[in-house]
């Protein structure tokens, strides 16, 4: 059924809007944004739903351009279908998910299995991100062309970085033909050593092996160069060292094609979650310091970091009650980041515009989605979010099968009351159906 | 009242002192000629080796023979641990038991503190990871104490391997709890990141390192650190960071000399030094005997307040 959202605060940083309003929905599209109290000429049609979403805020649906589905092969720890109800909990309408499956997402067959997963469960949009090397083992090339074609948006080895240098060269040149971006996890596996955490005076302090910040500071300067010599496209995906924001802040000044995300652990949290060995706070890259907490800021303040993702990883918590050094690296993300990111907000560090932006249009156009956008024809992909509603972070209550949160226990305000994709109703806390 | 002995980091100095003072009494009970006390008797204990050893795992059990407590050892072989159980159902199937004591050594850190979380019995931190290995600190604290009277400002040297060393992180945190100078004196590729924080004094030089120092503490060297690149080769090591007999003259006329073991005679420690009057690391053997029994008695007994900070 066609809808009417009324009387709400519509937000959508790609058009520049920013005013209480009403968005006509029909098939499947935004047919109109009718902007102060006017009244819809539709309103009066038959087989219109009209929402009034008055007090409530209305952004494009969020976009996640770094997730983690585990399908196929690790459902046990979240399924496309479990993965997708966590982003639609959580505001996001569109999922791009990581190639590290098993077997990994390094051809098509795997890229159409997860495409055509995604579309018959008619939840979020699913772009799969395909590996960049075949086994993500960092020798031969994958076949980019087809699998572009089969429906990957973007090309990593994610957690197993290309550690060839000349590998990691030749995907960035042979990418650019088709014009699809090369997402890094910037990480010298030799520095880090099989680290478990951030190093430091708590990893001194509880014992555990540690990641110098230079482990992911070292591998986004040698991928920036790269980005230079071949004028392929860049991607760093989430950064989490002040060393790096200030690396990815150089380059753009040079004019380097680099875009960079970063994710709600990075701006909220530190190394000292890990005390208690605490495995709901093992993440890689690791927790860094307050130091890189304020330069992540910083870095999305001032435009070096481009947008938020999640990197939503969820594990079974078999993967997570275990040794500290033994458990699973991830953070299970979808269902907390707009209130986190909504925290920046209130910290100052980025205005309302600027948040929805970072989790809208700007990831949208770093993997040219077309998505991220409430603009007329655009698909109806559509969040209302109640920015006053409070909540305790539990995570038993988490729909993602991944409970593994260092945010457990935190005291967050705004929560997503209705998301739309494609025009239907997805996702309804209220159960608002005037 | 806390029933674990996770890491001297919970310890005040008030419970160091009662943990020496008690390991004083049992080491009086192991001259005599009967050397088995009631004490424990009726309690069981568990060792509970995830790791390989020998000297700590004997240690612990002849400890608890002498307070006559019932003793099972379960050595966990790695290999099987890999596919196998967790180690939560171990310590939990364990636990079903109805023990009185678990004495746990794991390779990864922090296991102890996990398990002590959940678990009803005392936990024993008998070396976890390169973490701490609390009974280790204890034992070589009462040896310097028999032998100095006292720990607070004497110039304490440990030298070695300190980024693998739960030994020595758990010596730094006891030694300067009591307040001593306590120097670490290693190459920077054996130095973790941050140790300086600790209150102690870091040293590359050997010579600077151990002058006018009451006490010096060696640490074994694994030839396999070789091969991550920590150092080149053990006659290297042995040329700039052994102990010898040369080097030990800038120390104080009285310095002793310490050792966990097993040593490597000719890695970390010339064999005129460990053979020598200075040495004291066949002490540290019987009072560690003795500081395990104190351990286990005040842990029964719930007679340790836990004030330390952490």
């Amino acid at each position: 059924m066609d809808i009417i959202l009324k009387n709400g605060h519509i937000v959508d940083p790609s058009a520049g809007i920013n005013t209480v309003g009403h968005i006509v929905v029909k098939d499947g599209k935004i047919k109109k944004i009718i902007l102060a109290s006017g009244i819809a000429e539709e309103e009066t049609a038959k087989d219109m739903q009209i929402i009034d979403v008055a007090g409530l805020h209305v952004f494009p649906g969020l976009v996640d351009i770094h997730v983690h589905l585990r399908e196929p092969g690790y459902e046990y720890k979240e399924t496309i279908e479990s993965g997708c109800k966590a982003g639609l909990k959580g505001g996001f309408t569109t999922l791009c998910c990581m190639p590290n499956t098993r077997p990994p997402n390094d051809n098509k067959t795997i890229t159409e299995y997860i495409v055509q997963k995604g579309r018959s469960l008619r939840l979020c949009n699913v772009h799969p991100i395909g590996a960049i090397t075949k086994k993500q083992d960092g020798k031969e090339l994958s076949e980019v062309g087809i699998m572009k074609d089969s429906g990957c948006v973007a090309f990593s080895d994610d957690g197993r970085p290309v550690t060839n240098s000349l590998i990691m060269r030749r995907a960035l040149e042979y990418a650019k033909v088709f014009d699809v971006p090369i997402i890094s996890h910037a990480e010298d596996v030799y520095l880090s050593d099989d680290g478990v955490m951030n190093e430091g005076y708590v990893s001194t302090h509880l014992g555990l092996k540690g990641i110098p910040a230079e482990a992911e500071v070292i591998m986004i300067k040698r991928d920036i160069e790269l980005a230079a010599l071949t004028g392929g496209s860049l991607h760093i995906a989430h950064v989490s060292t002040a060393g790096g924001v200030s690396a990815i802040r150089e380059a753009k000044s040079l004019g380097i094609n680099v875009t960079a995300e970063t994710t709600p652990h990075y701006f909220h949290i530190t190394e000292d979650y890990v005390n208690g060995y605490n495995t709901s706070a093992k993440v890689n890259p690791p927790l860094r310091t307050q130091k890189d907490v304020q330069a992540i800021r910083q870095g999305l303040h001032d435009g070096s970091i481009d947008c938020i993702a999640t990197d939503h990883a969820p594990h079974h918590r078999d993967d997570k009650e275990c040794e500290f050094d033994r458990a699973a690296f991830g953070i299970s993300g979808l269902e907390t980041a707009l209130a986190l990111g909504l925290k920046l907000v209130e910290d100052g560090v980025l205005s309302l515009s600027t948040l929805i932006e970072k989790m809208t249009i700007a990831p949208s156009n770093i993997l040219k989605l077309g998505k991220g956008t409430l603009r007329e024809g655009a698909d109806a992909d559509i969040v209302v979010v109640d920015l006053n509603m409070e909540f305790t972070v539990d995570k038993e209550d988490l729909v993602s099968k991944g409970k593994n949160t260092p945010f457990h226990g935190w005291r967050l305000k705004g929560v997503s009351v209705l998301t739309i994709v494609d025009g239907d109703i997805k996702y309804n806390l209220k159960q608002v159906n005037q | 009242m806390y029933k674990d002995l996770i890491s001297i980091k919970d310890l005040s100095t008030q419970d160091i002192d009662l943990i020496i003072s008690t390991a004083i009494s049992f080491k009086e009970v192991l001259q005599r000629d009967i050397k088995k006390v009631p004490t424990l008797r009726g309690k069981t204990a568990i060792n509970l080796f995830f790791e390989p050893s020998t000297r700590t795992k004997t240690s612990f059990e002849l400890a608890q023979k002498r307070l006559s407590t019932d003793v099972i050892n379960f050595t966990v072989p790695t290999s099987s641990v890999v596919k196998g159980e967790s180690l939560f159902d171990t310590i939990k199937t364990i636990e079903a038991y109805g023990v009185d004591f678990i004495i746990i050594r794991h390779q990864s850190s922090g296991v102890p503190y996990l398990v002590s979380r959940f678990a009803n019995a005392s936990i024993i931190n008998a070396g976890d990871g390169i973490n701490e290995h609390p009974t280790q600190a204890l034992l070589d604290t009462f040896t310097i104490i028999e032998r100095k009277g006292a720990v607070a400002g004497l110039n304490i040297a440990i030298v070695g391997d300190i980024f693998h060393s739960r030994v020595a992180r758990s010596n730094i945190y006891c030694l300067t709890k009591l307040g001593a100078n306590v120097r670490l004196i290693a190459p920077n590729t054996l130095l973790p990141k941050g140790i300086e924080n600790e209150n102690v004094h870091i040293y590359t030089n050997l010579d600077k390192g151990i002058k006018d120092a009451d006490v010096i503490m060696t640490l074994r060297i694994q030839k396999e650190r070789q091969s991550g690149g920590f150092l080149s080769t053990t006659e290297e090591y042995f040329r700039f960071w052994g102990l010898t007999r040369k080097k030990m003259a800038s120390a104080k006329p009285d310095v002793i000399v310490m050792h966990p073991g097993p040593m490597n005679r000719g890695v970390e420690i010339a064999s005129e030094v460990c053979d020598s009057l200075h040495s004291v690391i066949y002490d540290q053997v019987v009072n560690g005997l003795a500081v395990r029994m104190a351990v286990l008695y005040l842990l029964s007994s719930a007679k340790l307040n836990y004030t330390g900070s952490l």
